[in-house]
């Protein structure tokens, strides 16, 4: 290769036809891009799945509303669960996790990047063929369209005799591709975190956001493969004539129920430990402290892993499970409550005594305290299993499962997407749209989740398309809805503050928060190989060392 | 049901209840007709519902008194500590844990969960331990998509929606036991001022009890998503005094009226599909696919309580079942005016 090929200007390269720059999109087994693919391609699912949220509200905004057919509502709460859970949340978890990991760690990309471009793809797919069903489930019967046995799809309602039409087989084998993606994202972290850290960083030196995507990856191998499983010999009893949930020959539901939530608890710490892992990051930038406790944070999330394997049947509690099998549940489930709260109380150790600095990333970390805090306190309630026999399935689970994923774990996304875009784009944010995002979010949030944990209090059931009069439903339900127009006007913020930025902010420089992790050692956007030599450390922090060397972290490690 | 025991400790919770801001909805419990709402779960009537309330009491006043302390906390940090105006641009001093304070609040919180687990614990073995006693009443309920079937085993009576059950006065109590069936998907019987809710799944078979302390209608109704009209799959419970009760079995038990005056109206019934699906006793009318209509008319809804049973509603629902209840498995039966008719009035007459 000749020495000019590697001078080219800059200029040249960005100038590109844009086929040229598509096609190394496409062909991309860089982590960085595959991140930014993972980030954008849930951004774009988080707008439809948005959209079916506002059909939902819209017709539940009065009783007796006919702004959609009950077939309509029905397929409507299937895939906003469905995106929400499996084509957003998932995906930008993995795409923080695949730009950030080698970042942090010193490493100049992912342990296996074809894996990982490989299991972008196949979620992508999975998420296309779960939108596929609009236009080919039709199938003979004509009664397809998009799925409609809710996100947990319990048998027998997945059944061929009660879910006639393909709906059921195109969210059956969405769910199994991208399954599969996320295992084989899973591994590569894993592989990357245990083996690819630069010299010096020992796995009780690595940044606690690696340490918590290291549990994460392991509890996605854990429970996606039961998922993978129960969709396979749902696929059997569909196709083949099994009957494992057939319960017309014999089969259980209640077999459906377990496989079904021994993934589907753990997927919410799946979801939730990489919130914690951003909080972790940011909240000490902004309070110019070390994390409080780093080895107590490191065990309370294993701790987590662990015991969030064995609580699943409480989402089971009004099943009929024996009463031991409740008390047992109840046990695991509010054990679970120790190792959240120690971390909660880390973290505000962690601000105690801090320089608090407001800027749009620690709002939304702060907020997302506040909102897991209460998240945790109505989960609390609901491992109570008789109080369960009340609350579940109500409204109010729905409230309380909103404010984990919604204020905690989007919350803390948020913050990310504001702390890490200098990094990603090499531009800075606009701070006052940022704040106005925050504010208007933030509202939103409190008039929808607030209040929709009262009709559930009264009685209220989920996935009901229309209720009666004279439920004293009807004011909440008003007021619910009318928080999700202050939510979208907050995304739609947020979107054009990202789209403005990238084309017209400010240069970030490589270390806009004076930070003190590797990622901000880099250029940015980092360069493709990441680091032009591979960074060694001697302590958690390693930029806190280079700018106090006389007062440097590993004295005190 | 259960001794004085337990209803000193409901009256121990009840008074955690009213130091929470929530006393206002708990203080509905005090009436019978219920201000917020006729489904309010803070307003039980019945043994088991008042367990879960006075739990439930208990739970929140803990969650309240710690979310109290880690609000004042979070609070206090974020305006005490914030970077001031005129900051010396050194960085604080640098603290990176202590374990004193991680076991205190590690230990703290196990004797909180320890706490709420015997609590727990306690009231789950209190209701799911329950066994009918010699004066209970039996009911077996059969989910539907989408309406409910009662049969009454003991008492030789098969009714559909409306489930009628005795008074239960707590010195001689009369429980109502209550077996719980699938004919096709999951179900669930939920009526929050009775007791909590119990699934009704396929080859699972489920019990639940009841004893409501008051007469009246309570309402509920689905709460497993079970298909397309799950929202309109209501639940009315009446429950009455002992005697009322006992001539309500008896009329259930009367063979179906039969009136000359409908002759046509029983004929079009009986030559058309509604024989497959709709049983009237002692006619040709056998089918098990929908409620049992034999006493039809002392229901005060139809369609699983989505309408009144006015005979307007009742010819609309023959006539054209999607106004009513859109996806509902009842078809449009095509009739003539002149057989709706005639079969409306057929059906007014099975008192």
């Amino acid at each position: 290769m000749s020495t000019d090929s590697v001078t080219w200007p800059q200029a040249e390269t960005s100038a590109h036809p844009f086929v040229d720059r598509l096609h190394e999109w496409v062909t991309t087994v860089d982590h960085k891009r595959l991140g930014i693919l993972y980030i954008g391609y849930a951004l774009v699912f988080l707008v439809i799945g948005g959209i079916e949220a506002g059909i939902i509200r819209i017709q539940l905004i009065r009783a007796h509303n006919d702004f959609v057919s009950p077939q309509v509502f029905n397929r409507m709460f299937t895939m906003h669960g469905t995106t929400m859970i499996f084509f957003v949340v998932m995906p930008l978890v993995f795409g923080f996790a695949n730009y950030l990991i080698p970042l942090m760690i010193g490493a100049r990309d992912m342990a296996f990047p074809r894996l990982n471009a490989f299991s972008f793809w196949l979620t992508a797919f999975g998420g296309l063929l779960l939108y596929f069903s609009l236009i080919g489930a039709n199938g003979l019967y004509g009664a397809g369209n998009a799925p409609d046995v809710g996100w947990f799809a319990y048998a027998p309602l997945t059944s061929r005799t009660f879910s006639v039409g393909h709906s059921t087989d195109f969210w059956t084998l969405g769910l199994l591709v991208s399954g599969f993606g996320s295992i084989g994202t899973a591994i590569n972290i894993l592989a990357t975190v245990l083996c690819m850290r630069c010299p010096g960083m020992s796995l009780g030196k690595m940044p606690l956001l690696a340490w918590l995507n290291l549990v994460m990856a392991g509890l996605v191998i854990l429970a996606v493969s039961p998922l993978t499983a129960a969709q396979l010999m749902l696929l059997v009893d569909r196709y083949l004539g099994g009957h494992f949930f057939d319960t017309q020959a014999g089969g259980s539901a209640v077999i459906w129920m377990h496989f079904f939530w021994i993934f589907g608890h753990p997927e919410v710490y799946v979801l939730v430990i990489p919130a914690f892992a951003f909080a972790s990051e940011i909240i000490p930038v902004f309070s110019r402290k070390a994390i409080f406790g780093y080895p107590v944070m490191v065990a309370a999330t294993i701790c987590i892993g662990f015991i969030g394997m064995s609580v699943w049947a409480h989402h089971m509690f009004t099943v009929g499970m024996s009463s031991n099998a409740n008390t047992f549940f109840v046990l695991s489930t509010m054990a679970i409550a120790v190792p959240t709260g120690i971390k909660i109380f880390n973290w505000l150790a962690t601000m105690w005594g801090g320089k608090i600095e407001f800027k749009t990333p620690m709002l939304f970390c702060i907020a997302f305290l506040f909102q897991f805090l209460i998240a945790g306190l109505t989960g609390i309630m609901l491992s109570v299993a008789p109080f369960n026999w009340q609350l579940g399935s109500s409204y109010f689970v729905v409230a309380h499962f909103h404010y984990v994923i919604v204020g905690a774990i989007m919350f803390a996304t948020f913050g990310a997407f504001y702390y890490w875009f200098p990094k990603m784009s090499g531009k800075m944010y606009n701070e006052t749209l940022g704040k106005l995002h925050f504010w208007l979010f933030l509202i939103g949030f409190h008039l929808t989740f607030d209040f929709m944990h009262i009709p559930g209090l009264l009685g209220m059931p989920r996935r009901i398309y229309t209720y009666e009069p004279g439920r004293g439903w009807d004011i909440w339900n008003l007021i619910v809805t009318i928080g999700v127009f202050f939510q979208a006007l907050g995304i739609m913020v947020f979107v054009a503050n990202l789209l403005w930025s990238y084309f017209k902010g400010k240069a970030a420089g490589s270390d806009p928060w004076d930070a003190w992790t590797l990622e901000w050692s880099t250029n940015s956007p980092p360069p493709v190989y990441n680091f032009a030599s591979i960074p060694e450390v001697k302590s958690r922090r390693p930029l806190w060392d280079l700018k106090h060397p006389a007062d440097p972290d590993w004295k005190y490690e | 049901m259960r001794g004085g025991k337990n209803s000193n400790t409901v009256g121990l919770f009840q008074m955690f209840g009213f130091v929470l801001s929530s006393a206002a909805i708990a203080a509905a419990a005090k009436t019978t007709a219920p201000p917020l709402s006729p489904t309010n779960i803070f307003a039980p009537a019945s043994t088991p519902a008042k367990s879960i309330f006075g739990l439930s009491i208990f739970v929140l006043a803990v969650t309240a008194a710690i979310f109290i302390v880690v609000f004042i906390l979070l609070a206090y940090s974020v305006v005490k500590f914030r970077k001031r105006n005129n900051d010396d641009g050194r960085e604080p001093p640098q603290v990176y844990g202590s374990n004193q304070v991680e076991i205190a609040w590690t230990v703290i919180p196990i004797l909180i969960v320890v706490a709420l687990f015997m609590a727990t614990a306690r009231v789950i073995a209190d209701i799911q331990k329950a066994s009918p006693s010699a004066d209970a009443v039996e009911v077996v309920v059969i989910g539907h998509q989408f309406w409910w079937e009662y049969r009454y085993p003991g008492l030789h009576v098969v009714t559909a929606n409306e489930l009628h059950v005795p008074v239960s006065d707590p010195q001689h109590p009369t429980p109502t036991f209550i077996k719980l069936l699938s004919a096709d998907t999951d179900h669930s019987f939920w009526v929050p001022r009775l007791a909590g809710k119990t699934d009704l799944i396929p080859n699972h078979p489920n019990s639940m009890w009841i004893d409501p302390h008051d007469a009246g209608l309570y309402l509920g109704q689905c709460a497993q998503y079970c298909g397309t009209q799950h929202a309109k799959m209501l639940l009315r419970v009446y429950v009455e005094p002992r005697d009322e009760f006992d001539r309500w079995i008896q009329l259930q038990r009367q063979p179906a009226a039969t009136s000359d005056a409908v002759y046509e109206g029983r004929r079009v019934f009986q030559t058309t599909a509604c024989i497959s699906c709709h049983t009237v006793a002692g006619t040709v009318a056998n089918g098990r696919f929908g409620p049992d209509l034999t006493h039809l008319m002392s229901r005060e809804t139809i369609a699983a309580g989505a309408a009144p049973n006015t005979p307007e509603n009742l010819r609309l629902w023959i006539q054209k079942p999607e106004a009513i209840k859109p996806g509902s498995l009842m078809p449009a039966m095509e009739l003539t005016d002149r057989e709706l008719d005639a079969v409306t009035a057929y059906l007014e007459t099975l008192k």
